[in-house]
């Protein structure tokens, strides 16, 4: 197991370097340097900008020298003094902006993932057991009615049907009166009442997907001996179904964690702009359209890593459940 | 089990005559036979054959100017088609009348039955060329006798007045024809990375495999947002779709690479494959004639699966305002208008005709992927 443990580790090192090139080449892509674009920007304001703090800045981020050593002072910055530059158009520092934001998108995340899991799971059980009865093919045809549907459609449609049923404007993880509250009981019942919409929204492609491949591998384990056996000697069908094929079903489902992961955060990202949500999705596209590049990578980098880390996660808990991969 | 003695067959000789056929049927001919008992994506074909119809025609089938506008029915709502009048038969819509609600200050409207406004196939139209090069002066159809005050809305208007049906149908010239384009690309950068991994193995392999995962292990959207954001918003509408497909090419070809990758390593000893190459043949020869054409159906499964997320990453980009932008008409820069959720409110067709242009041809890419893909598995057994 440690072995196992410390080849992933090992393997994970390389992603990470070249996920921090990619944003890297995010940050590099819009012609010119953005230093020339702020000076623009203050001089358009009529502030006078001093040569010492030009020079200073140019020397930071050394954007005089040749590209690799700018990646270096830049992932330097990050790696030895956590700082990731300085957002041009807010002018604060990367880091005040983002943690807050990060923080609700890997909550928003991981509540998406639990009832993604928590609703898949007994659907697809469900179908496989009753195979091409009503409920199956009702799973089956929104299953692919909604793998249909992109993330955005969903959060759009959502919010016209609560406002044309309900009248209710949704938007947001908060009220007006707890947007910036601390974090108190009342709150925390103001986020819940804000949260579950969007947690649907974001988890219905990929529900929708995960109980496709928990009926076709529960489906494959049902025909198999094993099931006979028992069944002769005489368990109830209950018992037998969760002790034995559905435990077994379960494991390639815990694999399919790797892609489901990128797939939430990325549905996440847009679902959040649409509903304007207090995540990383408005800031990045935000920054983007304003080519505030520093901020943009960062987001893009931190999501990434984030996603890699998950992943990681996903594969010791695949080798915790599975003696057969950490044996390999 | 237990029989084993060889009955004569008692079904008499047309079943015969057909097992025999699928004995020496080509592999072609076998997937067709096994295709047709799909009926969903036997429908899908139908479907999507009949939406990539309308895009090459969009400039016949749309009745309007996607980009005329008319200040007279902004947000007018979508007007339905009667077909009987006094008992005779004669498809009309009825003219909308319009009235400003004090209150909201809004304006409405309501379909005035009073005054039915004609509608026929083959009318006349100003002159335009049909795939750019056919000079035509009819639409499929349209209003018989245009006056100041008549309209045809399908979908409803804008809120510039535009008619949103011939929007779409222009919207999907762009949209699907985006997923064919990226897929080729895929095609393309799939079969000769994947080949390369499954023929040469060893550390090309790895390598591959390893740039592979990690570009799958990326969130897509922040990645496609990163690189779409870096288009510069001056370049020309063209440069700006063929850069657009690249980016969204740029994670289809990876599940294809592998697929492609896995049956060389499969198929590689082979002995269909060791008889060529103990015939003389060349490497080059036995993947181009052998190998290739034996997993030809698998790609063409996998690539149909892969078009319908190329159309989505667009709409999504171009929605959020960075992928393409006005005056290219796709599905996303449709979705644009409905961002407002107050425009939406107002005007439901804004979403929900696009939306549903989307769905119905994601949809039915799926459906029919999923049939080529059942009917390419050589194990499942035609019955």
């Amino acid at each position: 197991m440690l072995r196992f443990l410390a080849k992933r580790l090992v393997f994970a090192i390389p992603t990470l370097f070249a996920v921090s090139i990619i944003a890297f080449i995010i940050i590099q892509l819009p012609p010119g340097d953005y230093l020339t674009t702020l000076l623009a920007d203050w001089a358009s304001q009529g502030g006078a900008v001093e040569e010492g703090t030009v020079a200073a800045m140019r020397e930071r981020y050394g954007l005089d020298q040749p590209v690799y050593i700018q990646y270096y002072k830049w992932i330097a910055g990050i790696l030895m003094h956590g700082d990731f530059g300085i957002s041009f158009e807010l002018g604060k520092p990367v880091t005040e902006l983002i943690w807050g934001r990060l923080g609700f998108s890997l909550l928003l995340s991981l509540l998406t993932l639990c009832f993604v899991w928590a609703v898949a799971i007994p659907i697809g059980i469900l179908s496989a057991v009753r195979q091409y009865s009503i409920s199956d093919y009702s799973a089956t045809f929104l299953a692919f009615f909604f793998l249909a549907v992109p993330d955005f459609l969903m959060a759009l449609s959502a919010m016209y049907l609560m406002s044309a049923w309900f009248g209710q404007s949704v938007g947001g993880l908060f009220s007006a009166e707890y947007v910036d509250a601390s974090w108190s009981f009342g709150r925390l019942v103001d986020f819940a009442g804000h949260v579950w919409l969007p947690v649907i929204v974001i988890g219905l492609g990929s529900l929708a997907a995960l109980v496709r491949i928990m009926r076709a591998n529960l489906l494959d384990e049902l025909s198999k001996p094993y099931v006979t056996t028992a069944r002769a000697k005489g368990m109830s069908e209950f018992e037998l179904l969760i002790r034995y094929p559905v435990r077994l079903a379960l494991n390639p489902l815990i694999s399919t964690l790797g892609w489901i992961l990128p797939a939430v955060i990325s549905g996440e990202i847009i679902v959040s702009v649409v509903m304007s949500l207090p995540t990383t999705g408005p800031l990045l596209l935000r920054a983007l359209l304003a080519q505030d590049m520093y901020l943009a990578g960062s987001l893009i980098l931190l999501i990434s890593v984030l996603t890699i880390i998950g992943t990681l996660i996903s594969d010791i808990l695949l080798a915790l459940t599975d003696p057969r991969i950490r044996l390999q | 089990m237990t029989d084993i003695t060889h009955l004569p067959p008692e079904t008499g000789p047309s079943l015969d005559l057909r097992a025999r056929d699928i004995a020496v049927a080509g592999q072609w001919k076998l997937f067709w036979l096994k295709f047709k008992k799909h009926r969903i994506a036997l429908v899908s074909l139908v479907v999507i054959s009949c939406m990539y119809l309308i895009a090459i025609f969009a400039d016949f089938i749309a009745p309007f100017d996607p980009n005329a506008t008319n200040a007279r029915f902004t947000y007018a709502p979508p007007q339905g088609i009667s077909l009987m009048l006094d008992g005779s038969f004669r498809p009309h819509v009825s003219q909308l009348k319009m009235t400003l609600n004090t209150e909201s200050m809004r304006r409405e409207f309501a379909p005035d039955p009073q005054k039915p406004v004609s509608v026929g196939f083959f009318v006349p139209s100003n002159p335009y060329n049909l795939l750019g090069f056919i000079p035509m002066q009819t639409k499929l159809f349209g209003l018989t006798d245009p006056k100041v005050g008549d309209s045809l809305y399908l979908f409803g208007a804008d809120r510039l007045g535009r008619d949103i049906f011939s929007r779409v149908v222009h919207g999907a010239q762009i949209s699907l024809s985006i997923g064919l384009v990226g897929v080729f690309l895929s095609l393309i950068l799939g079969v000769t990375i994947g080949g390369i991994s499954g023929f040469f193995g060893g550390w090309t392999d790895v390598v591959i495999q390893r740039f592979i995962e990690l570009l799958r292990s990326i969130p897509t959207i922040p990645l496609w947002m990163g690189l779409a954001a870096a288009i510069p918003v001056g370049w020309p509408p063209l440069r700006t779709y063929f850069v657009i497909t690249l980016i969204v090419s740029l994670i289809g070809w990876t599940s294809l690479a592998r697929e492609v990758r896995g049956k060389f390593l499969s198929m590689r000893n082979e002995d269909f494959v060791t008889a060529a190459r103990l015939d003389g043949m060349s490497e080059i020869g036995i993947i181009f004639n052998h190998l290739v054409p034996s997993f030809m159906s698998h790609i063409i499964a996998t690539l149909t699966l892969a078009i319908p997320s190329m159309i989505l990453a667009e709409t999504a980009l171009s929605f959020l305002g960075i992928g393409l932008q006005p005056p290219i008409i796709s599905w996303g820069v449709l979705l644009q208008e409905a961002q407002n959720i107050r425009a939406v409110s107002q005007a439901p067709w804004l979403l929900f005709t696009p939306a549903a242009a989307i769905v119905i041809s994601v949809l039915s890419l799926n459906f029919l992927g999923d049939g080529l893909r059942d009917a390419a598995d050589p194990y499942e057994a035609l019955t």
